[in-house]
């Protein structure tokens, strides 16, 4: 009897405990969208920044981040589904295999800011004649290496729920094993594909820390991909810790929160959206 | 036919290069950070840089040693205020939590993983800071130096890196319990066990070494953030004597001074100090890997 008491205990606190974690959630959401909602007006998305953020909007900042963030994606995305489909079609479990996993969990353990060193000393520093020093590019070639081990994983898992039959199949009807690969495995595998690639996306817009060292920080509008910018993250904590201008710092957090929302969300509809249609067959 | 093989190579060659970059890049990030912080290291001699108590960059000495303890107190703090509650969600999660519940928890501590870590540093730097500032105003006033008054504080970093390290700790440690073997579980049931007596008694210890990798990978997630942690910790260069005292980690030493550092042996200890933070991490993963096996580390 005294067990079935205690067992009821424990269940009430662990219901307890794991709901406060939704509950913090909820309170970080609804804390920083109700101080950041009401700075959200068209002045506040279409102007740029005077008196060092103080005042006037956050345009160069949303601008930034579009070009950060699509750059970033135009260089990892090709670079990631390649690796992934040479681990996974390309190689059997050999030591180099295992060398390349370990590249790639290291890879991913690496801390924001020694990532922002690294791409310091590399792509603003040594390699300024071609990237600009300080800039977009930088930004970019660092935040590519960054978001490269969560793409490779996420499009691995991807190609591996291909079903077995649908390669078989293809070399069955004399298909080489690249047009198996391009023709059948890729385009079974995309629904995955770009359900990583979008929570991808919502990865790479917050990073702050390695930009910090690389994307210079400028408050203008970016003219290419060789000059200087910020993202919204980047301005958020450039206004919040350099200025102190708060209001701004959580107009911009509001922002950037309903986009990371926005693309999580779509992420998790696409998903279940395509399994769906997988269940459906 | 000879023109497909040649062409089916070539491709293979490069899906082959494109897959060593990760390699690549990780020994390219070891050797440029090496290289940028070795003559400091060198010049200082390893002992004065890690042990030393000084960081005065204008005057040339930088000893780390208050952001060493700085990272270590603060992640400690975060892993005492995080993992009794992350392990409750994982039990839940795995043993305990009806379908509905799953259903609404899972994505909600999903998303907790993916809000950027500056947006926890401005909610940190709002509520946090300023509930701790009332606490030792208020409360604590007479008992605290004044420079222990300002709400930037181990503590603060600790509660905000809690919160960010649980979705870690949650997800791998439930795939540890949920990879214990099935018959293990009902022979215990079998015995007349309740549920909670086979989580505690079986699915825990069966479980640990999932579990204490979990904590390892957390650990790791704390010394190495950086945003949230500079917004409030107040990054005073001091050892930390009480949780109410400000403190700066090695994260917030690099992030804080890269922007204005000189070339030279200023910009050279930065660079040093992220060697430090480097092989911080890389030996915790070591301890994971070592402690887990694979299975858990290819999350």
């Amino acid at each position: 009897m005294k067990a079935r008491i205690e067992e009821k205990i424990w269940k009430t606190v662990l219901w307890v405990i794991s709901f406060s974690t939704l509950a913090i959630l909820l309170v970080i959401l609804f804390y920083i969208l109700s101080r950041g909602l009401k700075m959200i007006n068209y002045g506040f998305l279409a102007e740029t920044p005077r008196a060092m953020g103080r005042e006037g909007g956050i345009y160069p900042a949303i601008l930034g981040t579009v070009y950060f963030v699509i750059l970033t994606m135009i260089l990892a995305v090709p670079l990631g589904v390649a690796a992934a489909v040479q681990l996974t079609e390309y190689s059997r479990e050999s030591l180099l295999v295992k060398i390349i996993r370990f590249g790639n969990e290291s890879l991913a353990a690496v801390p924001s800011i020694v990532f922002g060193l690294f791409g310091f000393a590399l792509f603003v520093a040594k390699l300024k004649p071609y990237t600009g020093g300080y800039s977009i590019l930088s930004g970019s070639l660092t935040g590519t290496l960054m978001i490269l081990p969560i793409l490779i994983r996420a499009t691995e898992e991807a190609i591996k729920a291909v079903p077995r039959e649908y390669r078989e199949a293809s070399y069955a009807l004399g298909a080489t094993h690249w047009q198996t690969v391009t023709r059948i495995v890729l385009p079974a595998a995309a629904p995955g594909i770009i359900t990583a690639v979008i929570l991808g996306i919502g990865r790479i817009v917050g990073e702050t820390a390695a930009l910090l060292l690389t994307l210079g920080g400028s408050v203008l509008i970016p003219t290419s991909i060789f000059a200087p910018a910020r993202t919204l993250a980047l301005h958020i904590y450039l206004v919040a810790m350099e200025v102190g201008a708060m209001d701004m710092a959580f107009g911009t957090a509001a922002v950037l929160i309903l986009t990371v929302l926005a693309l999580n969300l779509f992420a998790y509809f696409l998903r279940r959206h395509f399994l769906s249609i997988r269940g459906a067959k | 036919m000879l023109g497909r093989r040649i062409r089916e190579r070539f491709y293979e060659s490069l899906l082959f290069i494109s897959a060593l970059i990760s390699v690549v890049a990780v020994f390219m990030i070891a050797l440029f950070v090496f290289l940028e912080g070795y003559p400091i290291i060198q010049k200082e001699g390893l002992g004065n840089f890690l042990l030393g108590r000084e960081w005065r960059p204008v005057a040339g000495i930088f000893g780390i040693f208050p952001m060493i303890v700085g990272s270590l107190v603060v992640t400690l703090g975060a892993l005492v205020l995080g993992v009794p509650v992350s392990l409750a969600t994982a039990v839940f999660l795995a043993e305990f939590a009806p379908k509905r519940a799953d259903m609404i928890l899972r994505p909600g501590i999903e998303l907790l993983a993916g809000i950027p870590s500056v947006i926890y540093g401005l909610f940190g730097m709002t509520t946090v800071v300023p509930a701790i500032r009332f606490i030792e105003t208020h409360y604590l006033a007479h008992k605290l130096p004044p420079q222990m008054q300002s709400g930037y504080s181990v503590l603060a970093a600790a509660i905000i890196l809690a919160i960010m390290i649980s979705p870690t700790i949650i997800a791998i440690s439930e795939d540890a319990l949920r990879a214990v073997p099935r018959h293990l579980k009902e022979a215990s049931l079998a015995l007349g066990a309740t549920h909670w007596q086979t989580v505690v008694k079986v699915l825990i210890p069966t479980a640990r070494s999932g579990i204490l990798a979990s904590i390892i990978l957390g650990m790791g997630r704390a010394i190495g953030e950086t945003m949230a942690v500079i917004m409030v910790v107040g990054n005073n260069v001091l050892i930390p004597t009480s949780i109410f005292s400000p403190c700066r980690t090695l994260t917030s030493n690099i992030a804080i001074e890269a922007a204005y550092a000189a070339e030279g042996p200023h910009m050279q200890a930065l660079f040093a100090t992220g060697i430090v933070l480097f092989v911080i991490i890389i030996i915790l993963n070591l301890i994971a890997l070592r402690v887990a096996g694979r299975e858990v580390m290819s999350r």
